[in-house]
């Protein structure tokens, strides 16, 4: 392999392993700033998001430039096509967070609401995915990535019990309606970045299995049952 | 002379297709259906110059009017194979082999076979063109001249149907009583093409057709081995991965004379099962 495809190729994944930090970052401060109500990390979230949009085009011209330039193949062409993808739903986690901070800054206007106790284990969760998906992709470690895409369910369960307890609540409190839809918007956006955790794993075990497994995780669990 | 006449008779349809690129979509290898039938069955094939073995133990099926590309690092075998599969080796006073190389029922590494008849049924393409110092119409002609008795006006259309095959015709019909040594590089490497279809082969080995081409030249080659595939099996022998990529169906890696992996090329360039292919075509060694 030729020595600039190599360098392009370990800049890129470092250039990938930070906004990957920073982006973890956004997260955490952003379902703090829910939890906790505080608006100054909901502004931090919010005014970090420039800067995740820079490095995402930024990590976009590399790949573009490693494509054109050296033409990898086999498990250079997946690491390009994966850090392609991977930067995407990166950059849509963090839009995602920046939501999730607009919808505590809005929930700041009302103490008096309080979000199901559930919130703070999903947020624990979805924590936790990212930052498996994160290892996974550093390690390169498929077994990691599996475990993620298995803990999936657990989110889109807690998201359920949240929104039904909105639900009630808004029906036998009408002032309670619209920080419950506010409470509402922010676990749907949890709710995302865990789903977009898990197509981040997807894209690790495509880049060192080789087998695209979305939309196909019974199968590929079932033959790589023996591995787990 | 029947079969070689087909050509004649369709050439007005033939002539229209040979310029037009196809998208990839079309090609034989994205076909599910089943098992490929096989043009060349090779078992256990070892090869030695003198004393050194070139070849050891190679098996490999070469699938029927589809693309086979062979890559491997110098002196890894894949010339040596390409030369048993029209006896070219014969002219090399060392070299010998055993096993089992066969074209439908031809064995092809029988004493009793006919090798003349052989290479007009699997026509070669050197790394070099090497057109005759003779005219360009002579050139095509020379091989049917040789197998067949055409009547001119025959001659003059299979030379007109071979030359539109090979994607050259609209540049030399002005001058066909021209040498073919005036030719382009490229064109020249065209002409060769056309020269080894006219005595209607079933098999086109090419070795290395394109190494000494520039880019335009090469892709002209490549748009016509893309065309031709729908009615010759090719084999090509290259060193330039991204040819093998874009060329062909089926690609063959060999490593100190033996056949490492043999799949499809797609899954050669992305997913190659052995760690040998991986490296090599990522261009860690050779």
């Amino acid at each position: 392999m030729s020595k600039h495809l190599q360098r392009g190729l370990d800049a890129l994944r470092q250039s990938l392993v930070e906004q990957f930090g920073r982006v973890e970052q956004m997260i955490q401060l952003a379902v703090r700033s829910l939890v906790e109500r505080r608006t100054d990390l909901a502004d931090r979230v919010i005014a970090s998001d420039e800067g995740i949009d820079q490095a995402e085009i930024q990590i976009e011209e590399e790949c573009l430039k490693l494509l054109a330039l050296y033409q990898p193949v086999a498990s250079d062409l997946r690491r390009v096509i994966t850090v392609i993808k991977v930067n995407s739903d990166l950059e849509r986690m963090a839009d995602l967070a920046c939501n999730i901070a607009e919808r505590a800054r809005a929930l700041d206007l009302h103490p008096l609401f309080r979000a199901p106790e559930e919130l703070i284990e999903m947020v624990t969760v979805a924590n936790d995915m990212v930052r498996n998906a994160l290892d996974s992709f550093v390690e390169d470690d498929p077994a990691k990535a599996v475990e993620v895409i298995r803990t999936d369910a657990m989110v889109d369960a807690l998201n359920k019990i949240i929104i039904d307890q909105l639900h009630e609540m808004m029906t036998s409190n009408s002032e309670m309606i619209e920080p419950a839809v506010h409470c509402f918007s922010a676990s749907r956006h949890i709710e995302r970045i865990a789903d977009l955790a898990e197509s981040i794993s997807e894209d690790v075990i495509y880049l060192v299995e080789g087998e695209i497994i979305r939309h196909k995780h019974g199968v590929f669990f079932e033959t790589h049952e023996g591995s787990q | 002379m029947t079969r070689m006449l087909s050509p004649n008779t369709e050439s007005i349809g033939l002539m229209n297709e040979v310029s037009e690129a196809k998208p990839k979509a079309e090609s034989p290898q994205t076909n599910p259906s089943g098992p490929l039938e096989t043009a060349i069955h090779t078992e256990n094939l070892c090869a030695w110059y003198g004393d050194f073995q070139a070849l050891h133990s190679i098996s490999i099926d070469i699938p029927k009017n589809h693309v086979t590309a062979f890559i491997g690092p110098s002196g890894c075998g894949k010339s040596t194979l390409l030369r048993w599969f029209n006896r070219m080796n014969d002219t090399v006073i060392s070299a010998k082999a055993t096993g089992t190389v066969r074209l439908n029922d031809l064995d092809l590494l029988s004493k009793d076979t006919d090798t003349v008849d052989l290479r007009r049924r699997v026509g070669i393409v050197f790394q070099k063109a090497n057109p005759f110092p003779k005219s360009i119409y002579d050139n095509v002609a020379f091989g049917p001249r040789l197998h067949m008795k055409l009547r001119r006006s025959e001659l003059d259309d299979l030379v007109e149907w071979s030359l539109r095959k090979a994607a050259v015709w609209d540049e030399v019909k002005d001058r066909l009583n021209g040498s073919a040594l005036g030719l382009s590089g490229g064109q020249q490497q065209r002409l060769c093409i056309a020269r080894a279809i006219a005595v209607g082969p079933e098999v086109l080995l090419m070795d290395e057709p394109c190494s000494a081409l520039d880019p335009a030249s090469t892709l002209a080659i490549e748009n016509l081995i893309f065309e031709l595939r729908k009615q010759y099996t090719i084999i090509i022998v290259t060193h330039n991965m991204q040819q093998a990529s874009r060329s062909s169906d089926k690609t063959a890696f060999f490593f100190d004379g033996r056949l490492i992996e043999f799949e499809d090329t797609e899954r050669v360039f992305t997913m190659p099962k052995n760690k040998q292919t991986e490296d090599y075509v990522r261009g860690k060694f050779g």
